[in-house]
Formats: C-alpha cells, sequence, structure tokens
C-alpha cells in the first residue's frame, strides 16, 4: 500500500513538472537559449544585488548591480543632514537655554579655599588633551562630509572647498590614530573610578546639583562624569571600529557592510558630537573651578570637597600629611 | 541632443573582455583599475550569461548626490563626469554606485584612496576638449572626435552597444524580435527607471 502510494506521487510530481521540461522555440523553430537563462528579475528576487563571477583579482568588482546604493544614498542624502543638525544644534540650544536660566554654577567658598589637590596627573591630562584635540578635528573634518558641500562650498567656491576637504581627509583619516590611542589610555586610566555603584543613582535622583542646589555625595567621578566616560569609551571604540573598516574598505565586508559602517559612523558621530557639547560647557563655562582640572591638573580644595567629597576623603586618608598638595602650597597646619 | 547610454545584450556577449582591454588601452588605465568589467552571471550552469558592465551615466546619478564636494557633472549628452581636481577619494560614490563603476588607485599609506576614476563615456573631463591635460586625467575623448566609446566599437559580436538611448533600444528590440528572445537590458531598471519593452 505504502509503495502505491509512493509510485501515485512520483507519477503526480512528474505530471507537474512536463510543461516546465518542455522546449520553448524561437519563431524559425530553433531551440530557445534563454528559456533557462538568468535574467535580472528573476535574480533580484533570489538576493537583493546580482552577483556573478569575475576573472580579475578584484572580488568587489563581481557584483553586477546593487540597488542598495540608492537607499544608501536617501539615507546620506536625506535623513543624515537633518538628523545631524538636530543632534548638533539642539544640544547648542539646549546648553544655551540651561546657561540662561541655571546660569554658571558658582564656586562655593570655604575655609579651605584656595588650597589646592591634585585631581589629574601630567600623564592623564596628557591623554585627555591628545584625545580631545584629535576629536574636534575629527568632528569638524566629519560634519565637513555631510555639511561642507552645502554650507561652506557656497561661501568659498568649489577649488578652495575641495583643497579644504581634501586636508579635512587626510586629517579625519590620520588623527583617527591618536584619538583611538587616547581612548585606550583613559579606558586604562580611569576604568577603575568609574564601575558604576549605588551611589551614582542617589547622585542622578537628587539631580547631580545640575538641577536644584543639592550637592550629592560622589567619588573621584560622579553619576555624569561616569556617564561621559562610558560614552567616550563606548562610542569611541564603535567609531574606532566602523572607522578602521572604512579606512581598510572591504577588507572584512561587502558593499552593503561598508554601507552600513558609514550609517553606523555618521549615526553615532554626532551623538558623540552632542555628548562632548555638554561635557565641554560644563567642564568649562558651565561650571566654576572645574577648568582647573583637567588645566593645570589642581583643583580647588572648597571646590572638590563640595562635588567629590568621598574621593576627597579617600585621598586624605591616603596622605598621612593630609590632602596631596599642589605645588607652590604650604600644608595647613 | 542625444542621452547616451549603454546596452550589453547578454544573449550575444562571449565573455572576450576585449572590451576591457580596449577601455584600459585606450586611455592608459593605471594598473589596478578597470573602468570596464565583464561578470559573469550562474557560471558553468544552464543559463550563464556574461554582461559587460561599466559606469551607466545613470539620469539622477547617486554618485553625483552623495559626492561630499560636489564634483560630478552631467554634460549635454547626459554622459555622467567628474573632476580629479575637486575629487578627495573619499570613496562615497562607490557605496552609492549600484554598479560599481567608481575605482580608487590606492595611494600612501594604509592603502588610502587616490582620485576616483571611472569611465567617461570616452568623453574626457572638464578640461578643454582633446588638451594633454584631459588625456592625462581622463583618457582619450573620442566623443569630442565624433566616435562613439571603443569598448562598445570594437564589441566582436556586437553584444555592447554604445549611443543614443532610443536608437541601441530600437536595435535591441529589432533583434529581440527577429530571434525570439532576449534577457533585457541589464541594469537600465536601475540606472534610467525604465526598461525596454517589447
Amino acid at each position: 500500500m505504502r509503495r502505491l502510494t509512493s509510485i501515485a506521487l512520483l507519477t503526480a510530481t512528474l505530471a507537474l513538472a512536463a510543461p516546465a521540461l518542455a522546449q520553448v522555440r524561437a519563431p524559425d523553430g530553433a531551440p530557445n537559449p534563454t528559456a533557462s537563462s538568468v535574467n535580472e528579475e528573476m535574480l533580484f528576487k533570489q538576493d537583493p544585488k546580482i552577483h556573478g563571477r569575475i576573472s580579475i583579482p578584484n572580488a568587489t568588482a563581481a557584483n553586477l548591480i546593487q540597488p542598495q546604493g540608492r537607499e544608501w544614498r536617501a539615507f546620506r542624502e536625506s535623513w543624515m543632514p537633518w538628523i545631524g543638525a538636530l543632534a548638533v544644534l539642539g544640544m547648542i540650544a539646549a546648553l544655551g537655554l540651561f546657561y540662561f536660566t541655571r546660569g554658571r554654577i558658582r564656586l562655593e567658598h570655604s575655609e579651605e579655599s584656595g588650597k589646592k589637590i591634585l585631581r589629574f596627573n601630567g600623564f592623564e591630562r596628557f591623554s585627555h588633551w591628545m584625545t580631545a584635540s584629535c576629536f574636534i578635528v575629527l568632528s569638524l573634518s566629519g560634519l565637513n562630509y555631510i555639511f561642507g558641500k552645502r554650507l561652506l562650498m557656497p561661501l568659498i567656491g568649489p577649488e578652495a572647498f575641495a583643497s579644504l576637504a581634501q586636508y579635512g581627509k587626510y586629517a579625519h583619516i590620520y588623527l583617527a590614530w591618536p584619538f583611538m590611542l587616547g581612548v585606550l589610555f583613559m579606558l586604562v586610566l580611569w576604568v577603575r573610578d568609574n564601575i558604576p555603584g549605588k551611589i551614582d543613582w542617589i547622585w542622578l535622583k537628587q539631580g547631580g546639583g545640575l538641577i536644584g542646589d543639592a550637592h550629592p555625595s560622589a567619588g573621584r567621578f560622579n553619576a555624569g562624569q561616569k556617564m561621559v566616560f562610558w560614552m567616550v569609551v563606548g562610542f569611541g571604540l564603535a567609531m574606532s571600529a566602523t572607522g578602521l573598516m572604512m579606512i581598510f574598505p572591504f577588507a572584512v565586508t561587502d558593499i552593503n557592510g561598508m554601507q552600513a559602517m558609514q550609517v553606523i559612523h555618521s549615526l553615532i558621530g554626532v551623538v558623540f558630537i552632542a555628548g562632548i557639547l555638554a561635557h565641554i560647557y560644563i567642564g568649562s563655562l558651565g561650571m566654576e573651578g572645574a577648568y582647573d582640572a583637567m588645566g593645570s591638573g589642581e583643583v580647588d580644595l572648597a571646590w572638590a570637597k563640595v562635588h567629590h567629597d568621598l574621593w576627597v576623603k579617600e585621598q586624605q586618608a591616603k596622605t598621612a600629611s593630609g590632602p596631596q598638595l599642589g605645588r607652590g602650597q604650604v600644608p595647613a597646619e | 541632443m542625444a542621452r547616451m547610454k549603454f546596452l550589453c545584450d547578454a544573449d550575444r556577449c562571449i565573455e572576450c573582455n576585449a572590451c576591457v582591454t580596449a577601455c584600459k588601452n585606450e586611455h592608459e588605465v593605471p594598473w589596478g583599475i578597470n573602468r570596464r568589467r565583464v561578470i559573469t552571471l550562474n557560471d558553468g550552469k544552464p543559463g550563464e550569461r556574461s554582461v559587460s558592465m561599466a559606469c551607466m551615466h545613470c539620469t539622477d546619478a547617486p554618485c553625483a548626490a552623495v559626492c561630499p564636494v560636489n564634483c560630478f557633472y552631467t554634460t549635454a549628452d547626459a554622459v555622467v563626469l567628474h573632476s580629479k581636481d575637486l575629487c578627495i577619494g573619499c570613496g562615497y560614490c562607490f557605496y552609492a554606485c549600484p554598479f560599481g563603476a567608481p575605482q580608487y588607485p590606492r595611494v600612501g599609506n594604509f592603502g588610502s584612496r587616490g582620485k576616483m576614476d571611472k569611465c567617461t563615456y570616452c568623453s574626457g573631463g572638464p578640461e578643454a576638449d582633446l588638451s594633454v591635460a584631459e588625456y592625462e586625467k581622463y583618457g582619450s575623448n573620442r566623443l569630442a572626435e565624433g566616435k562613439l566609446p571603443l569598448c562598445a566599437e570594437m564589441c566582436s559580436t556586437k553584444s555592447l552597444l554604445a549611443g543614443d538611448g532610443e536608437m541601441i533600444a530600437q536595435i535591441y528590440k529589432e533583434r529581440v524580435i527577429k530571434r525570439g528572445y532576449g534577457s533585457g537590458a541589464w541594469g537600465w531598471k536601475t540606472a534610467y527607471r525604465e526598461t525596454i519593452a517589447i
């Protein structure tokens, strides 16, 4: 019985397949060679891009048609300028609004004003500023890829703009290396002090001193600074990975992968720039006394006690002679 | 004015690669760069077809749209050309191009891209027609001499057609009607948003 069923099934299958096997003939009766030939429509149904074999030693040239290029174009030309403008200008507007409502966060004077405590040593500051200076050039040359032809080119003309963009491209490629090194240095230097803890949650709930006048406790880095640290590390590594793939195109991925890399690189890039704008604001204009930490490396002890009380206690406990005093400072008796 | 196009009749292409060689020789294209290439689909299987592909000189060209320095321009013959003086070699046009036409010489450290090179439809660049500067950067300008692209001119099976879009579409239509089959105008839908209806 089972055998009979299988024979019946086989016959039915053959009967169904028979018309497809029949030869389609040309008007003159010759066999039609395209009856089984590939065509564009059929290949696009199998795969979003048409790929074949090529005899030259260039694997990327074996793609015949990749219509995804048009989708990538739509992202780059229709979406990206708006996303970029919204991220960067939106952050500048938000910071402006914050400055005019909250104003500069002032240094609160106490009997310890004038005394200094070392916050960042020479190597820490070197790593920070190497990364920071590279970041500024990288972000400007990066934004130039999106906005240059729209804003700068009409002002300075195509020739001057093209040579500027050429130097911008060189700067973007070459300064990427010290930037990546800087991110790695900072990761090693500060990861210990940036592990999130319960205290960060309390800091966040109290508005971190940004909203209201509270001064929640914080260790060497408060929750806000930890967020900046993890943003720099996370985004920095993501930008490095995607950027390296664009410096070495097609080394690890195909054309659609390259398009995706560019999309990720540009999207993270503009959010990164917005985040760093906030970091620059609070580290300079936004808070009195904050800049010294990365400037001279020594901060006012009064400022440190208000903003990083737990860290100051820790530092004072480490040295029997009190706080680590900066150069030219007489220890208090 | 004509609307210049390429059409590869895949049912005639024998993958001899003469178009590739002719192009390289005519324009003294540097090592590692192929403005034109032949791709074989379904290689070794029934229904195998080879298609010669270069820049399709798209209507509303994606390369021109994504270029961060706007170095592309379209001629009166609808040929898409670019200026190597403006190009910065960023590689974006290759990501956008549906046909993989842009090529970059590898110069300097990290194999960083040099200025882009692509099919000019044998019509040079922004420099004065038939000048030495134009030849050095873009190769010969056959269109200025009243000739069509060499790849198509010397195609041994007349598979590759170049010329005014309507004219080559007409030639292709007549062929398809006469022989009774045709695998279509490869890439036309993507490049021109139209195909040849027969």
